[in-house]
């Protein structure tokens, strides 16, 4: 497959757009899948994910032939996904990261803008609970569980799409289960 | 659970990672069967990975594709032509002919200098001069090439000269068209016209044996 890839990626190269939609239909599903768990919104989703492949187009040239490509499609994705979340937050500083914790910060203080009421949350079927229990994650969690358990990708190529050292997302799918495991306890 | 050892979290998640050693799954299985709170977290830790597993893939619409395609920046003209050439093999085909065509007839009109003449019965040849003598009727069309034509007589039917030279006489009569050629692209369209006329003469011919 990367060999298929690599050989369409020679042609877009070359200046031949249409070898592009070949490279576009063979990713599309996981690339939309991860950002519509990542955003929790269909329209959304297929707005960053296409734009994911216009900036690996316009940047092609940028691409290492050696690596795997779909690393760093998914790279692009996520960063853009990251983006769009930050964005949607309220704009008042509670980035900073509370000493002694990893990737717990201000937000995870305070509620989630999603949160819903106990009663509606157990209405919901089983599919739906568990996109919400998704987007509930802090997003440095959220990333790397929809990247392990989602698309089930290993440990070293998670680290490489965020371009993290292996110790730290290790330490993030440890945590990332923990705040599932306490958020789905109910169930 | 304060009472449990620390490293007993740990050996959980590198259970769940795949990376536990045989002595370390040893200790954790044997606290699990001691400790029910372990256990219950144990429990839930693989439950919820388990729900995570089950979710349903989703996947892209339909127009998702074209969406990106319709995005991207516009590509050079470059392309452009290489991929028009592709998608009309044809046509390139036939392009590429008349290149190669063209290319043979220009180097033959340069290698061509031969002196030539269409024989007729009453022309008088001397060295690279053709005559048409006073009084005497030529029945048919003449084609000098590289030579010189003199006409004092009557020619009944078309006279071409290729770079060569003409002379009429005051007393010649030529009843079909007089050319001269000595201009690359007169020779051109001279050598065009009569391929197509060979073409459709044979073509009639062919018609007329079928009669």
């Amino acid at each position: 497959m990367d060999n298929l890839v690599n050989k369409r990626i020679n042609e877009v190269l070359k200046g031949n757009q249409d070898a592009f939609e070949e490279i576009v239909t063979l990713f599309q599903h996981r690339l939309y899948q991860v950002c519509y768990r990542m955003l929790s919104n269909t329209q959304e989703a297929e707005d960053i994910a296409q734009e994911a492949f216009v900036r690996a187009y316009i940047n092609i040239h940028t691409f290492d032939q050696k690596r795997k490509f779909s690393t760093w499609l998914f790279r692009i994705a996520t960063n853009l996904c990251i983006d769009r979340i930050r964005k949607k937050k309220p704009d008042y500083y509670l980035d900073a990261e509370v000493p002694g914790t990893e990737g717990l910060n201000m937000y995870s203080q305070i509620a989630a803008p999603g949160e819903l009421p106990e009663e509606e949350v157990e209405r919901m079927e089983l599919q739906e609970r568990i996109q919400y229990e998704i987007g509930r994650l802090p997003d440095r969690y959220r990333t790397v569980i929809i990247l392990r358990y989602i698309e089930e990708l290993p440990l070293q190529e998670i680290g490489d799409i965020l371009e993290l050292p292996l110790g730290t997302v290790k330490t993030r799918v440890h945590r990332g289960r923990e705040a599932l495991r306490k958020q789905m306890g109910k169930m | 659970m304060n009472t449990c050892p620390e490293q007993i979290v740990h050996y959980m998640h590198a259970y769940l990672d795949g990376e536990i050693s045989r002595a370390e799954e040893r200790e954790l299985k044997e606290h699990l069967d001691n400790c029910t709170e372990c256990k219950e977290i144990m429990n839930s830790l693989s439950e919820s990975i388990t729900l995570l597993g089950s979710v349903a893939q989703v996947k892209a619409p339909e127009s998702f594709v074209g969406g990106v395609m319709a995005r991207l920046p516009k590509e050079k003209s470059r392309a452009g032509a290489h991929r028009w050439l592709r998608s009309h093999p044809f046509l390139a085909a036939a392009a590429m002919f008349f290149v190669l065509m063209s290319a043979t007839l220009f180097s033959s009109y340069g290698n061509d200098q031969q002196f030539s003449v269409t024989k007729q019965p009453n022309l008088i040849i001397d060295g690279q001069t053709v005559l048409v003598p006073k009084g005497e009727i030529v029945k048919g069309d003449i084609v000098v090439e590289n030579g010189e034509l003199r006409i004092e007589g009557e020619v009944d039917g078309n006279v071409t000269v290729i770079r060569g030279s003409k002379y009429m006489a005051s007393t010649a009569v030529v009843t079909g068209e007089s050319e001269e050629i000595d201009k690359l692209f007169d020779w051109l369209w001279y050598k065009m016209k009569n391929t197509a006329k060979d073409i459709f003469s044979s073509s009639k011919e062919d018609g007329q044996d079928e009669d």
